[in-house]
């Protein structure tokens, strides 16, 4: 998977360096940092922050587990986003999510072996008036339906096969 | 000569604002009217006048959520606030030339009620408005979010000056607690009397901490605040630091609202520049900063004690109470925690005072209530209705009830922690505590209805997997009690469910009910409970006769084709993604049961209404 960025222990010890001095160093927003960096937690990288920042592992992992924003394995290419929200799913994203997660053959959560599509599902987008809504990669659809969603599939596999 | 009159006051932006000829379009920029496309709209305005040399005319305005996101992306003409629907760029054209030059709407455009089937030429004359009282949202698709001057216009910021000049912090307790501000965040609890117990905590620093991570599914509310009118909030907060003593303010934000935290960080930014935010705040000696701290989704973090110890950077997991935040919070000192809402109500009581508040709505309750009504029914969107008001009157009359004729069925408050009523409750007065009598909640205010295609015990198993998947894990019943809970529920929903479930969903509703740490815990097992309560029957039919009454259930359900209705038009067998179609052309044809896998996309795809659930 050459587009993700490989790991180098010399960006995250810079990036602890800065945020060094501040009122309350707060290990969330340096996990936060190398998630937005990497898209995910590499396992090094959870090691250097707790040794450099002297904190157990064991709390870093803790964090890095107990919020959704954060992930310990590598995301595809495209990101697809089913809402699960209420509203979404009384007006039928529970079919659209099956729609999808049996096209791609992963569940949500999941990547494909190939490395470019990940499934997730979100709480809610707040979007709920246009339920239910599939966001890929940060476009948002709303009222889709399971043959709206196979459409947009197609589309993003086209143009996944373009790049 | 007031404080506010020393300030850099944008005055020929106030003045263009309030002048009643202004020729303006708002075009609604919340994230509901953005996902359809209402940037291109607002360009294509913008082009389309550009090129007819009125740039100068007309202002296009981006403003902040109408509330009524089933009919975006909106337009609004003023000053005849001719309101128009679900516009695309390419209906720019007309609206510049027919309206604005030729002074006639575009009546392709308006908004059609949906009982009279006629069209709706003004804002304020279309059904879903005509229930509502818009105090909170009253600048909500007037101003401009991201414009100062727009908020000053509407008296931004005068109540921060009235309260630096003519009231000493005790006088605003008094004012709030006078008003009977009740925290809207769910819980009801009287605003003032929390600010009075912070401020009574002889500790410093001092936290004000504003509660924006609008988790429950299917709400968005305080999203809609903060994107429309975030200075509400901010001036909100400024009046309750000088309350209760502190200096300093964290807004906590969900991250899945990125508009919102652009829109927020924008209004701090200009409220700093103009010196109503930051050292010493119109020269008062008073000083008040606020920090955006973004969530990074975990639906317990919208328990206070969890929130707090997430912008402390840690797991957000609840801590015991007592004490409370008002005795020790954010690193342990005495904090004040309240929802957007709360904070934004605050600078319209003190500048049209107590009185003023408690005229609207009930006695126990005043105010308005802001719901977020979606689900099934004809108009979607956000609403703000006078406390006191009924289900029925919110579903049929500003939601235009449910659509297609179907019927309904429930009526869900208060998310994953609600619980929902049947028809019987429907006349049900909507305030704090008359929803709790009922066997519901109010809840933060995301209100969605259900219809008979819902399975309840899908729906409720659908809330169950959502505490489950959202328990911080610290304490076991809610931990363990809602896997287990789910696991019964889930059996019930593959056609697997036992006899005595019923009592095992009930004897483990129990445990949690009591043995829970925090509000998570506690109340998960309402939703379960409200829809065994009131829909048993649903619950029976799925474990004795192994069938899904409302057609929902993967496992409980088959697809057949009714050879009747059914033309042979071949789509649902083009479509069909298991190959379980069969048939020749022109002919009826026929499902493959042992290969159709219930994807249901041969329903949703047939012109004919040929295929038929059992």
């Amino acid at each position: 998977m050459s587009f993700q960025p490989t790991f180098d222990a010399s960006e995250i010890e810079d990036l602890l360096n800065g945020k060094r001095g501040g009122e309350h160093p707060s290990l969330m927003s340096v996990l936060e940092e190398v998630q937005a960096r990497y898209r995910y937690l590499p396992q090094d990288a959870l090691i250097l922050i707790s040794e450099s920042m002297g904190v157990p592992l064991s709390q870093t992992y803790g964090v890095a587990t107990f919020y959704n924003a954060f992930s310990l394995k590598p995301k595809g290419r495209h990101v697809i986003n089913v809402c699960t929200g209420t509203a979404c799913m009384v007006r039928g994203a529970k079919k659209v999510l099956e729609r999808i997660s049996d096209r791609l053959g992963i569940q949500p959560g999941e990547t494909t072996e190939d490395g470019q599509f990940t499934l997730e599902t979100v709480n809610c987008l707040g979007a709920c008036a246009l339920g239910p809504v599939v966001v890929a990669d940060g476009a948002y659809s709303g009222e889709v339906t399971g043959a709206k969603a196979n459409a947009l599939l197609s589309k993003v596999m086209a143009e996944a096969k373009t790049v | 000569m007031g404080l506010r009159d020393q300030l850099a006051i944008p005055r020929d932006v106030i003045a263009t604002v309030k002048n009643p000829e202004h020729r303006w379009m708002a075009v609604c920029r919340g994230t509901g009217c953005s996902s359809s496309a209402s940037a291109e709209v607002r360009q294509a305005l913008c082009d389309e006048l550009d090129a007819r040399g009125l740039s100068d005319e007309v202002e296009i305005r981006r403003t902040g959520c109408f509330g009524f996101c089933e009919a975006g992306p909106i337009v609004v003409v003023h000053p005849e606030e001719t309101f128009y629907t679900h516009v695309t760029p390419g209906d720019a054209e007309a609206i510049i030339e027919e309206h604005v030059v030729g002074g006639k709407p575009v009546e392709g455009l308006l908004y059609r009620d949906i009982a009279t089937d006629t069209a709706v030429e003004r804002w304020h004359e279309i059904g879903f408005y005509g229930k509502q009282q818009r105090i909170l949202l009253s600048n909500c698709g007037i101003i401009d979010p991201e414009n100062i001057g727009h908020y000053l216009a509407f008296d931004g910021y005068s109540a921060l000056e009235k309260v630096l000049t003519e009231m000493t912090a005790e006088e605003v307790i008094e004012e709030v607690i006078d008003s009977g501000l009740r925290g809207r965040g769910g819980a009801g609890f009287p605003a003032g009397l929390k600010w009075r117990f912070a401020r009574q905590t002889q500790s410093w620093p001092k936290y004000v901490i504003c509660n924006a991570d609008e988790g429950d599914p299917g709400a968005f509310m305080d999203r809609s605040v903060l994107e429309g009118d975030p200075h509400s909030v901010v001036e909100g907060m400024i009046i309750a630091g000088y309350a209760i003593g502190a200096q300093d303010g964290y807004i906590y934000c969900r991250a899945e609202y990125p508009l919102a935290i652009r829109r927020l960080e924008i209004a701090l930014e200009q409220a700093r520049e103009l010196g109503v935010l930051g050292e010493n705040i119109l020269g008062s000696g008073f000083s008040f900063d606020i920090i955006v701290k973004e969530g990074a989704g975990a639906f317990v973090c919208g328990e206070e004690t969890a929130l707090m110890a997430s912008i402390q950077g840690e797991r957000g997991q609840p801590w015991p109470r007592p004490p409370y935040p008002a005795v020790a919070g954010l690193w342990g000192q005495p904090s004040n925690v309240n929802n957007v809402k709360s904070y934004a109500y605050t600078p319209r009581i003190i500048i049209k005072g107590a009185d003023w508040f408690k005229s609207v709505g009930t006695e126990e309750s005043p105010g308005t209530a802001v719901f977020a009504l979606t689900g099934m029914v004809n108009c979607t969107g956000l609403i703000e209705v006078a406390m006191g008001i009924t289900l029925r009157e919110i579903i049929y009359e500003v939601g235009g009830g449910i659509p297609m004729g179907r019927e309904f069925k429930a009526v869900q408050t208060g998310g994953p922690l609600g619980g929902c009523l049947p028809k019987e409750h429907l006349d049900t007065p909507v305030d704090f505590d008359s929803l709790v009598a009922a066997g519901s909640v109010m809840g933060s205010g995301g209100m969605i209805v259900a219809d008979e295609t819902t399975c309840m015990v899908e729906f409720a198993q659908y809330f169950m997997q959502f505490v489950c998947d959202e328990s911080c894990g610290k304490c076991p019943p809610c931990r363990i009690g809602s896997t287990r809970m789910l696991e019964v529920l889930q059996r019930i929903t593959d056609g697997e469910g036992e006899e005595g479930d019923l009592d095992e969903i009930r004897r483990i509703a129990r445990g949690m009910e009591q043995g829970s740490l925090c509000a998570l815990g506690q109340l998960a097992p309402a939703p379960v409970m409200s829809t065994l309560l009131h829909f048993e029957d649903e619950y029976k039919a799925h474990i004795e006769e192994g069938c899904c009454p409302a057609g929902s259930c993967r496992a409980l359900i088959t697809y057949e084709i009714d050879p009747d209705l059914c033309t042979g038009c071949m789509l649902c067998a083009r479509k069909c993604p298991s190959e379980a179609i069969s048939g020749e052309k022109r002919e009826p044809h026929v499902i493959d049961t042992d290969l159709c896998e219930r994807c249901g996309l041969c329903k949703e795809v047939c012109r004919f209404d040929a295929i038929v659930v059992n």
